[in-house]
């Protein structure tokens, strides 16, 4: 489904991602690892097309096509989900009207009509109820004045509304409680199924008590520099990130 | 919200489409301002005697009143003496019939979307074209007076009706008021007048078009709108102008008076052209009073502006609130970009007893333009247990814009009511990816975001008005961010 060849890539002119590879097949989860400043958060940035981040070498290739050269719109239009490490505020704009303008974006693309209110009512309500979400996420407008917790819980209602084929969630562990990660990992559980993939960046092990990778690999100064089954994750909390790097 | 049509692909070549020349002959006098020339412009419109006395007074305070210099603008000094003060279309003779109407004027009101022609004529609205300085049709005229309703141009009115515009005229803005006002008393040309009797809710929407053709000519229209005892109008206000490098001045004056339970709805698009978003040069100069006085008890007079457009505005829609118990309202939403610059705000002036008024200000400030809210609540000593509510909100779009709030409160007693709220935002690049990153359009994000912004002004706005306010915002705003 994607596949990362020698990717180098960065900010301002600057190289974060120093030849990035892997394989990323339909039905996998795969847990992105690795301390602060390594690297996580460009390589999602790069993926879901952030126009501040550059590509300087190397290949996507999503579903047999060029990801680097699809827009953002585009990309999501093609299933590429991001779910923010820090979703933004969008004042003035009712959250449902948000989910509706993105859903009917989708359906507009596949050449199908655009549901009214009413009816795209139906399938958020379906959502919401499973993944067990309050009536306030219709009221209120997206993201404005949202706790770090609500926040992250709308990135994952706005993942089973979109039904993406690969979702990249950055750090969406970063700030909850106990409760609210809870929520956002059974969620994510449901959603996953043998035709998408996940790609979760993480800096701690903790979600992945939740949510099983099938592989982890960790991310050091721009590089994987070990890749290994959900076991990787259990090592490293036990040993901290110093034991790979200075092994390395 | 969504704009599936053309509007997205009209908005990515963003120039002013309103900026043509029509090819007309017109009979403009010659530039300059002296009595003379006042006595001229009465004498074309076989005035009354009444109201050239009006004009001549109004001519003789001018004199000597000053520019004022107070409003939060800059340009260099207008030179009154280089502007024609009358210019109107060459046609045979004033006609009933549209057939009469120089089919080059037609055309470029249909362009501009207002058509005027009997079978195209927009279904549930009156219309008044006033082409340079003269209205040009009035349509679905005896419709309205069927139920007498008077909607015609004012020179009109001041022949059919001169006892209704001696009562009124100047009695709400003075012929002194300020300096521009002064100037449009002195030689304002036409613009229109609505009388509505008593007991009747005007069975259409009412408005006026305005086109400033000419180069160096001003406009100056004057409207009077009068709304008897239990009546209901709303009345809606469009403009635009041709694109020329020299700028041209619009000096209007607007007077909106209720009796008794009656109530006027004002609704403005107003897109003049804003001169060149490079280099500033052109545009006009929108310098207009508007003011409305509810006379009458529990009366309410409702101002709602969208303003895109003029180089320079300066202009204060406001309610001198005198019947107890009556109401004004205020909605604003001004955006500049290019070198546009704003000066707009109001005036509520509250006399009567329990009167009530709320403003609601949304400024949009982008690229190198600048966006000033002014605003005056006055309370006199009369008016018991008024409340006021304010709110006033800015938003900048890039990081060269700005954005200025000047609310002012006088109260004379202390049983006013009042709160006051403000915020400053910004259209950043964070939010249009983020929709981006959901598949939705650049476009569509920024009339996302704008509208939801501005929604409590367009939802006080006749629905087709609103449709055109979203797409006329998005588009001026398509290439200032980012």
């Amino acid at each position: 489904m994607l596949e990362i060849k020698d990717l180098h890539a960065g900010f301002e002119g600057t190289e974060i991602l120093k030849g990035i590879s892997l394989s990323i097949n339909k039905g996998e989860t795969h847990a992105i690892m690795g301390p602060n400043g390594s690297g996580k958060s460009t390589l999602a940035k790069i993926l879901s097309g952030h126009p501040s981040y550059e590509v300087f070498s190397g290949e996507v290739i999503y579903e047999g096509k060029n990801l680097l050269d699809l827009s953002a719109e585009d990309r999501s239009l093609a299933g590429v989900f991001m779910g923010f490490q820090y979703p933004v505020e969008i004042p003035g704009v009712n959250n449902a009207e948000f989910l509706r303008m993105a859903y009917n974006a989708r359906l507009v693309n596949e050449g199908k009509d655009e549901l009214d209110p009413l009816d795209f009512d139906d399938i958020l309500q379906e959502k919401m109820d499973l993944l067990g979400m309050e009536n306030k996420y219709k009221e209120r407008n997206c993201n404005d004045g949202f706790s770090g917790g609500e926040k992250k819980k709308n990135e994952i209602l706005q993942m089973a509304i979109l039904k993406p084929a690969l979702s990249v969630l950055d750090e969406t562990d970063s700030g909850l409680d106990i409760d609210a990660l809870r929520v956002v990992a059974n969620g994510v559980n449901k959603l996953n199924n043998e035709n998408n993939a996940l790609i979760l960046i993480t800096h701690y092990q903790r979600l992945l008590d939740y949510i099983k990778p099938d592989f982890v690999h960790v991310l050091s100064h721009g590089k994987i520099i070990k890749s290994g089954g959900k076991e990787l994750a259990h090592e490293l909390e036990a040993q901290g990130y110093d034991w790979l790097t200075t092994t390395n | 919200m969504e704009s599936k049509d053309n509007s997205v692909s009209e908005a990515l070549d963003n120039e002013y489409k309103y900026g043509f020349v029509t090819d007309v002959e017109s009979d403009t006098f010659a530039k300059g301002l002296n009595e003379e020339v006042v006595r001229a412009i009465s004498k074309k419109k076989k005035e009354p005697e009444f109201m050239l006395n009006f004009r001549l007074k109004a001519y003789e305070k001018w004199l000597t009143m000053k520019e004022p210099v107070w409003p939060n603008v800059q340009y260099p000094p207008i030179d009154f003496q280089n502007i024609s003060y009358y210019s109107e279309p060459k046609q045979k003779k004033k006609l009933d019939s549209l057939d009469e109407v120089d089919p080059e004027i037609l055309n470029t009101f249909e362009k501009l979307g207002i058509p005027l022609e009997e079978q195209k004529k927009l279904a549930n609205v009156a219309v008044d074209a006033v082409f340079d300085s003269v209205s040009v049709a009035t349509t679905h005229k005896k419709k309205l007076m069927e139920v007498g309703i008077i909607f015609c141009p004012i020179s009109e009115a001041l022949n059919d009706y001169p006892e209704l515009i001696e009562e009124y005229l100047g009695t709400v803005v003075p012929v002194g008021d300020n300096f521009y006002a002064a100037l449009n008393s002195a030689v304002f040309t036409d613009g229109s007048f609505v009388y509505i009797p008593p007991d009747t809710i005007s069975p259409m929407e009412i408005s006026t078009y305005f086109r400033i053709n000419t180069e160096e000519t001003g406009q100056f229209e004057r409207t009077l709108i009068i709304c008897a005892e239990n009546s209901y109008v709303s009345y809606l206000e469009g403009c635009t102008a041709p694109q020329f490098d020299t700028n041209q001045l619009h000096a209007a004056v607007v007077e909106l008076v209720t009796l008794d339970n009656a109530e006027i709805k004002y609704s403005t698009v107003q897109n003049w052209y804003a001169g060149d978003p490079e280099t500033g040069k052109g545009g006009i100069y929108n310098f207009v009073t508007k003011r409305g006085k509810c006379q009458g008890e529990k009366s309410k007079i409702s101002w709602t502006q969208v303003e895109t457009g003029s180089a320079i505005t300066w202009k204060y829609p406001s309610c001198i609130l005198q019947g107890d118990g009556s109401v004004g309202e205020f909605y604003s939403v001004a955006l500049t970009n290019g070198h546009m610059q704003a000066d707009t705000g109001t005036k509520m002036m509250h006399i009567g007893k329990n009167t009530r008024s709320s403003i609601i200000s949304k400024g949009i400030s982008a690229d190198h333009s600048s966006n000033s809210y002014r605003g005056l609540v006055r309370v006199g000593k009369s008016a018991t247990n008024a409340r006021n509510y304010t709110q006033c909100d800015s938003m900048l779009v890039g990081d060269q814009s700005s954005a200025h709030t000047f609310p002012y409160i006088e109260t004379g007693n202390s049983s006013l009511q009042i709160e006051h709220e403000a915020s400053t935002s910004k259209i950043s690049e964070e939010q249009l990816f983020y929709f981006e990153q959901r598949g939705i359009s650049r476009e569509n994000a920024i009339a996302t975001i704008i509208n939801g912004f501005c929604k409590d002004v367009f939802k006080q706005l006749p629905m087709e008005f609103a449709v055109e306010a979203q797409k006329l915002l998005t588009l001026k705003l398509e290439n200032s961010v980012g």
